[in-house]
């Protein structure tokens, strides 16, 4: 059993008629019920749910605050390579771009720490691209152990790993994963990850399977936007996180929103999506389920991530560098794509705090995970 | 008249417990906190930096009349719980623990097994132990029977602001406990912790509905009166609920 299973029972084209059918109506009577279904969902990223932004929106505010407080948790990725052996038409570090590739060493990991821990941050996100012979499992354990003791909660953005694998990583004191489907459309998928183990469709959808197997206690999904119609793909990832929850029950979850940077690399965005669509989908988000955590990261502009505080995210990242070593190690190499806010974290401490909300540095305790 | 309090080898002469998380701010905290008058305070572990004694939170928190209580949220099953009961006693210097397993993150319930397990144990390493339960009689009186020093059923899911919705079993629970019921979890409103109160309970616990408040102080002043004005109403005994009204025109006047 894995999520193909219940992934298989539904059909985009389909999917995608019933989105841009519903009226007003149907908005308006999800809007009156107390609990949202996955079927009410769809409506609520319809196109006939735009006229209800400010009350989806104060609703969103409401739960989150119900639930997470005025409180918004801070994290920071940290690129450790940019090799790679897969071609994802939209990135940076595609293999054929013909770009400089770096891996960290140790001391240079240890150097970008200590640039990180001088900034407050408590909670880290580790970024590799896919290059299984010189950036495995056994270098993203060797980085885990060597930071771990720095940080209170360690996730990773790496290539899909085998269950046995992420086994090895949470012993090591991983908290969490998150792995994008990129989009659950099967032929664009393929157009856009052509070549490497990328390109397997369906290893790549099982993977939080493969997690929730291995006990890890969060994952993140999501879908970048961008490259097919995001309401579709945002469906698929709502039915996603509710297969999960309902499977590996102990594990919490997040979802992230992706939306296509310019990069090194051709791909624009086919299909775009607005600020609006956006706040849409968060609330939709948010509406469907209390606690599941919705990130946001540096991709969005200054006025955007300042406006969407209050709208339902639970978690924020700063100041991010997209290149390995980026921070102090090698400033100037090249991002996998470039990020809008650059503000440095201190401002958007002060912007979060303005608006009457604490910021989390620490919400977990690494022997959690750490069992030494 | 003397009303106090007694868990385990402290005294409390307020009957409010408070939680410290979802505030806007350290400071809002520390004044509401103040405002409760609570004498018993619990924080999580894996919010406070144990290997820095300038941590900001503990500082917000820390007075001479207020007892710190670590919780164990976070963890998933009794070897966790233990483990982190472990490390609070030694960073925090207390052996008080308010035992939370939730293994489920999303509505945090807890683990009657686990929670049961995990108690034992950890009353065997001279904790104080204070768990977190749902609103189970049985379960109660198993973990009394290990020896808890109080039992903290729920009045609805954590966080939910719903009030007293297990009130059926909190009764059962009151009416049979040898040690301490606090209600945990659920309550919204001082109404909701006055009722909690006039049931019999010993003290209730309150986090969310302070700290989510537009005015976390006021509102904390509004649950340390609510909390008294209940714990007097049962102390002075409430007029029993008439459940029938009397018939106007009675049905057996004939036997006469």
């Amino acid at each position: 059993m894995s999520f193909e299973n219940t992934f298989n029972n539904y059909d985009w084209d389909t999917l995608e008629k019933e989105i841009y059918t519903y009226t007003t109506e149907n908005v308006r009577q999800v809007l009156d019920k107390e609990k949202i279904n996955l079927e009410d969902f769809k409506v609520l990223i319809s196109p006939a749910a735009k006229p209800f932004l400010e009350e989806m929106a104060q609703r969103s505010h409401t739960i989150t605050k119900k639930r997470f407080g005025n409180t918004i948790q801070m994290y920071v990725p940290m690129y450790l390579s940019n090799e790679c052996q897969n071609i994802c038409t939209y990135c940076g570090f595609s293999m054929t771009n013909k770009i400089p590739r770096k891996t960290l060493k140790d001391n240079e990991l240890l150097q970008e720490v200590a640039f990180l821990k001088a900034k407050g941050y408590d909670h880290i996100l580790l970024v590799t691209g896919e290059a299984n012979k010189t950036v495995g499992v056994s270098y993203i354990k060797h980085a885990i152990e060597i930071i771990r003791e720095h940080f209170s909660n360690i996730s990773i953005e790496v290539q899909p790993l085998d269950q046995e694998e992420y086994e090895q990583l949470i012993d090591a004191g991983l908290y969490a994963v998150l792995v994008y489907q990129e989009t659950y459309h099967k032929a664009t998928y393929k157009i856009h990850h052509p070549k490497g183990k990328k390109s397997n469709f369906d290893y790549r959808l099982d993977t939080p399977d493969r997690l929730g197997k291995a006990g890890i206690h969060k994952i993140g999904i999501g879908a970048l936007f961008g490259l097919e119609d995001w309401r579709v793909d945002s469906f698929y990832t709502a039915l996603h996180l509710k297969y999960l929850q309902k499977t590996y029950w102990k594990t919490k979850y997040s979802i992230s929103f992706p939306r296509l940077r310019p990069h090194q690399g051709d791909v624009q965005p086919k299909v775009e999506m607005t600020d609006a669509d956006l706040v849409q989908l968060i609330c939709a988000y948010r509406l469907l389920d209390e606690d599941v955590e919705l990130s946001m990261s540096t991709r969005e502009s200054e006025h955007f991530r300042n406006n969407i505080i209050k709208l339902g995210i639970t978690s924020i990242s700063a100041e991010s560098k997209t290149n390995p070593g980026g921070y102090s190690v090698e400033p100037e190499s090249l991002e996998q794509f470039e990020i809008s806010d650059e503000r440095s974290t201190a401002e958007i401490k002060e912007m979060i705090q303005s608006q009457g909300y604490e910021v989390l540095w620490k919400d977990w305790e690494r022997n959690f995970t750490v069992k030494l | 008249m003397n009303d106090i309090l007694k868990i385990a080898n402290k005294q409390f002469g307020s009957r409010l417990f408070t939680g410290t998380g979802k505030f806007s701010s350290n400071t809002l905290m520390s004044e509401a906190l103040i405002a409760s008058e609570s004498e018993l305070i619990t924080v999580a572990l894996k919010r406070v930096d144990v290997d820095n004694n300038q941590d900001e939170m503990l500082k917000s928190i820390l007075r001479p009349s207020v007892n710190l209580l670590p919780n164990t949220s976070g963890v998933r099953n009794a070897k966790e719980a233990i483990f982190a009961a472990q490390l609070a006693r030694e960073a925090l210097e207390t052996n008080w623990i308010k035992l939370e397993i939730h293994p489920d993150p999303k509505y945090l319930l807890p683990d009657p097994i686990e929670t049961l397990k995990a108690a034992e144990e950890l009353v065997k390493l001279g904790f104080v132990v204070m768990p977190y339960i749902h609103a189970d009689p049985v379960l109660c009186k198993r973990l009394e029977d290990v020896g808890a020093q109080c039992v903290m059923p729920l009045g609805a899911p954590i966080g939910s602001n719903k009030g007293i919705k297990t009130v059926d079993f909190l009764e059962i629970i009151i009416e049979q406990s040898n040690v301490p019921v606090i209600v945990d979890a659920g309550i919204g409103s001082p109404s909701h912790a006055a009722y909690a109160m006039e049931l019999g309970a010993d003290a209730v616990l309150v986090n969310t509905a302070i700290a989510v408040s537009q005015n976390p102080v006021q509102m904390a002043k509004a649950f340390k009166m609510a909390v008294e004005a209940g714990r007097i109403a049962f102390n002075a005994k409430l007029a029993s609920v008439k459940k029938y009204a009397e018939a106007s025109s009675p049905l057996t006047a004939f036997l006469k």
